[in-house]
């Protein structure tokens, strides 16, 4: 507590008025630690066309939710991060023996999990309570939740510290690396649950409908004019930190929901970055 | 013959994949000796992939796959494998020094390749006259650059067994003239086995020392020269005879001068 205390008062000396409030500060910490966060793992989304496969796990927080109600949980984060890593680690399964179209089989199952979520919270017209998970709420991050965040940032960085370099051969051609006695399967499952938890632990800040664009945006962008690995995930996580700080500070004077205002100017770096991007880098 | 190897030699006997019920490989016998470059050749979907794979040991199997490593029967070679198709989109960020040293390094290369992993990448790649794409992303390079970059890879460290599958596929005819030269010189150089799948009947027949014909199983074994002059092989390849006529030793048969392609 003594650090966010230490960091209250460092926000506290910038002289702009949204300095004045504590939320504000929660809110500014949370999105330096998200924002990097998410990039790191968006890149490998990208690298591996997992953008539907990551939809899909962020769609899955409403049966979470809708789970935890019927379970008589007080606070659905648990039954969210275990149907998440369940979704997670099976769609992994199902993408190494079955033949038919992941495309096809995501959208089924999307499908699937989001009406299955929306007959149970709306039974006797309840919907409207849960509503806030669609949008999230950056500004009424705890100190807890921010606790949390930073634990699953220093877990993803030590997982892309010792294995990135296997994902990346993995993500070129799984046989490749197999050749290379990598273990796939454990890399992509390993990967899979940690992107479950990132999501599910972030929902709420960023909310259900575009959480996905927090993942896809900044390595979607960085893509587009990096030309290493190096240069994309740097480029990825600047302009994820970018948007982050910029959506959060401008959807202050706005009055509008953070989670899309960054998302929108993440939008925003990708639609430069698509028209200028191989133009300078060529 | 499994005891006169020197460094490692691969006996398949017998061998049976199934897939989803179908076998895909049936009573497939082969044997490898180091310093030697077999090719196997077969139409589409003859299992010549699935051959690979099994032998990398991706894939379960009936049958029985040894090797023999410095008299060593219960040892694992070292497998370097160059495969098919990459599948990846034009636009991937990822570098040729990226991709080898992903594969030769453990220093994560998204933090930064330093210095002395750059030159020891460059190192790897001059080998195979690939130094110079170093900078490019994987999705700039042709076909025959990225063949040899991946060779490069599969050469590093040394194995004692080299699977190729399909170098011919999308490389230019000076691309695959350079590869195969330079094959042949690792062959040479490092006394290693070859296993070399391929569509190119006509350009393979001079680099390798066997010839396998496979079709499930394998239809017909032995000096390149004399399978590729075999009725079986004719019978297999059916329509696609054309790429074969030009052979040393090629009769065409009745059917073909009938203009039947």
């Amino acid at each position: 507590m003594a650090i966010i205390e230490a960091w209250y008062r460092l926000v506290g000396i910038l002289p702009f008025s949204w300095t004045h409030y504590n939320f504000m500060h929660n809110a500014l910490l949370a999105v330096l630690l998200v924002t990097p966060l998410f990039a790191l793992l968006g890149t490998m989304v990208v690298n591996n066309r997992m953008v539907f496969f990551t939809d899909v796990l962020g769609h899955s927080a409403l049966t979470g939710i809708a789970l935890g109600v019927l379970l008589g949980f007080h606070d659905p984060t648990l039954p969210m991060i275990i149907l998440a890593v369940v979704l997670a680690v099976g769609m992994n399964l199902l993408k190494n023996i079955t033949k038919a179209s992941m495309d096809t089989v995501l959208g089924v199952l999307f499908a699937f999990i989001v009406a299955l979520g929306i007959v149970i919270l709306s039974r006797q017209g309840g919907f409207v309570k849960y509503t806030s998970y669609l949008i999230g709420d950056i500004l009424a991050v705890s100190p807890q939740q921010i606790a949390w965040l930073f634990v699953i940032a220093v877990v993803v960085l030590v997982y892309w510290y010792m294995l990135g370099n296997a994902m990346i051969l993995t993500s070129v051609n799984s046989s490749l690396a197999r050749s290379r006695r990598i273990n796939t399967f454990f890399i992509e499952t390993g990967f899979t649950i940690l992107l479950a938890i990132a999501v599910i632990v972030s929902i709420r800040l960023v909310g259900i409908l575009i959480i996905n664009s927090l993942l896809v945006l900044p390595a979607a962008s960085s893509r587009n004019f990096a030309r290493n690995m190096h240069s994309y995930t740097l480029g990825a996580v600047m302009i994820s930190i970018l948007s982050g700080i910029t959506g959060l500070i401008v959807s202050y004077y706005w009055g509008t929901a953070s989670g899309a205002t960054i998302v929108l100017f993440a939008s925003g770096c990708y639609g430069i970055s698509a028209l200028l991007g191989r133009r300078l880098t060529k | 013959m499994l005891n006169t190897c020197k460094h490692c030699c691969t006996k398949v006997v017998d061998l049976k994949v199934k897939l989803s019920g179908n076998a895909i490989l049936d009573n497939v016998s082969l044997h490898v000796n180091c310093g030697e470059v077999v090719g196997v050749v077969g139409p589409n979907g003859a299992g010549k992939t699935t051959l690979l794979r099994t032998i990398l040991g991706e894939i379960p199997y009936q049958g029985r796959i040894m090797f023999k490593v410095s008299g060593d029967t219960s040892k694992k070679p070292k497998i370097g494998y160059v495969p098919q198709k990459l599948q990846f989109d034009l636009g991937s960020p990822i570098s040729v020094t990226d991709l080898v040293a992903s594969a030769i390094s453990s220093s994560p290369i998204w933090a930064g390749v330093n210095k002395a992993l750059s030159e020891k990448v460059k190192g790897v790649l001059s080998l195979f006259a690939a130094e110079k794409l170093i900078k490019r992303r994987i999705g700039e390079l042709s076909g025959g650059e990225l063949q040899r970059v991946l060779l490069a890879i599969a050469m590093t460290p040394e194995p004692q067994l080299l699977l190729l599958d399909e170098p011919a596929s999308g490389v230019d005819a000076k691309g695959l003239y350079l590869f195969y030269q330079i094959v042949d010189d690792l062959r040479k150089k490092h006394d290693i086995a070859v296993i070399l799948v391929t569509h190119d009947l006509a350009g393979v027949s001079s680099y390798v020392d066997r010839l396998i014909l496979l079709n499930r199983s394998v239809i017909a074994e032995g000096d390149p020269k004399e399978v590729l002059s075999d009725e079986k092989l004719l019978k297999a390849f059916g329509p696609s005879l054309w790429n074969i006529s030009c052979l040393p030793g090629f009769k065409p048969s009745e059917s073909e001068e009938n203009g039947d392609h």
